[in-house]
């Protein structure tokens, strides 16, 4: 070969996939105080983690996107916590109850719980999620039908409760049941590469956060602001809902909303994002 | 049909088929040389930067801009910043080593480049239904790109 040898292919090859382009993007230096509350939206991370911070994907965004999560009467998200606290309201299903005749008052009886899902379900034997716990609520409690994946009261529900922690940081216990096992299992899947175009979880958001794929601006995939409005969607979206985006984006068939494959990666993407404020309803491209 | 016009319908379908053509180098047949080059072209036909150049910006094809910049191609939006740009990449590299690039780059860059490789049935798990068994590029279309990089000389 003529203009390249070995050694300087070798060299440029690795350049290429380690140096940076003119055009990286760094996420933005900015706050995000909603409602008078400032939230942890950049810290430092644990030992033991792959970073070295932890960012909320709110840094990621544009200017007039962050803008619309900072104030609570523009946030389109917040539609979807009234629709919820009607539903929190709402008598369903056989024994005449609604989630208040046992809860009352979501504001005290359900803050900070939601920053504590996932969570060890010693009766199920696996992790439940805010989703998993509502519908086996409507079931045993309500005698009402469960919700279906991402119907959307379902939706809106998980939305007004996980927001009765808004603020408040993620922290989830490993130390229950077989939670750790779980977190093994989850790790492994983020690392797994799916589909034609060969890619894990990793493979963006650990290796390539603050760059862009198109117009996508890679985040470092926190969840802390799940459910979350998406404005190229223009409505709510559930972090399963997410996670096979994500996975069908690779080219890949993507596993079951709830399945034990995606609620061992939300154990861990959860646990990755642990000490950043629960957003919901966080707004996103 | 009478016999004469029998034969020499025979032998226009014979003729028709004309001489037996390799057909394009099956993905599992792409040799790469010790140098990280693939010297051979995947077809008989040589690339056409045009079609190239489509495939490049295609979403469903190459979506190469998702992750590189090419100045030539501003009437595009949104040219990716995942990979280096591509501006001049002819004067860096010779066309072996761009096909080596887009045939597999994990041949090339080591198996944890983030670059899939688009004539390869080396991949990922769970590769969904319409996708199984199929490269994200025909051997053509490897060419074509491969042609239209080669016109990226600054």
């Amino acid at each position: 070969m003529g203009k390249n040898k070995l050694g300087l292919a070798a060299a440029a090859g690795l350049t290429a996939s380690l140096a940076l382009g003119s055009a990286y993007s760094e996420p933005v230096e900015d706050k995000l105080v909603i409602d008078g509350r400032e939230m942890t939206t950049w810290t430092e991370a644990p030992a033991d983690h792959p970073f070295d911070e932890l960012i909320s994907g709110w840094h990621y965004r544009t200017d007039e996107t962050r803008a619309l999560e900072a104030d609570s009467f523009e946030n389109p998200g917040m539609l979807y916590v009234e629709r919820g606290e009607e539903i929190w309201n709402a008598v369903d299903g056989a024994a005449g109850k609604s989630c208040a005749s046992c809860h009352q008052d979501a504001s005290e009886t359900m803050a900070g719980v939601g920053a504590s899902y996932p969570k060890w379900n010693e009766a199920a034997g696996k992790p439940y999620n805010l989703e998993l716990q509502i519908n086996e609520c409507r079931v045993e409690q309500m005698q009402a039908e469960p919700y279906k994946f991402d119907a959307p009261e379902q939706v809106a529900l998980a939305t007004f409760i996980k927001h009765q922690s808004l603020g408040e940081p993620v922290e989830i216990d490993l130390a229950e049941g077989d939670m750790q096992k779980w977190w093994e299992r989850g790790k492994d899947r983020y690392y797994l590469r799916t589909g034609q175009l060969n890619m894990a979880c990793a493979t963006c958001h650990e290796d390539y956060n603050g760059r862009y794929i198109r117009a996508d601006h890679l985040s470092q995939g926190n969840v802390n602001g799940f459910p979350t409005y998406r404005l190229n969607t223009g409505g709510m979206v559930s972090l399963h809902n997410r996670f096979r985006g994500c996975i069908r984006d690779t080219r890949a068939e993507f596993p079951a909303a709830f399945s034990d494959d995606l609620m061992a990666l939300e154990v861990y993407v959860t646990w990755r994002g642990q000490g950043l404020s629960v957003e919901t309803p966080a707004v996103r491209q | 049909m009478t016999k004469p016009l029998v034969y020499a319908a025979l032998a226009a379908v014979l003729l028709g088929t004309g001489p037996v053509t390799a057909g394009p180098v099956e993905p599992g047949n792409v040799e790469f040389a010790e140098d990280f080059t693939v010297s051979a072209s995947l077809t008989d036909e040589a690339g056409d930067p045009a079609e190239g150049r489509k495939a490049f910006a295609d979403r469903s094809l190459g979506n190469c801009l998702a992750c590189h910049a090419v100045t030539e191609m501003s009437d595009q939006q949104f040219h990716g910043d995942v990979g280096p740009s591509l501006d001049g990449v002819a004067e860096r590299y010779d066309p072996a080593f761009l096909r080596a690039i887009v045939v597999n780059a994990k041949h090339v860059f080591g198996e944890q480049t983030i670059m899939p490789g688009f004539y390869t049935l080396e991949v990922g798990v769970d590769v969904a239904e319409k996708h199984q068994g199929k490269t994200i590029l025909s051997a053509q279309q490897v060419e074509d790109v491969v042609a239209y990089l080669t016109t990226l000389t600054d």
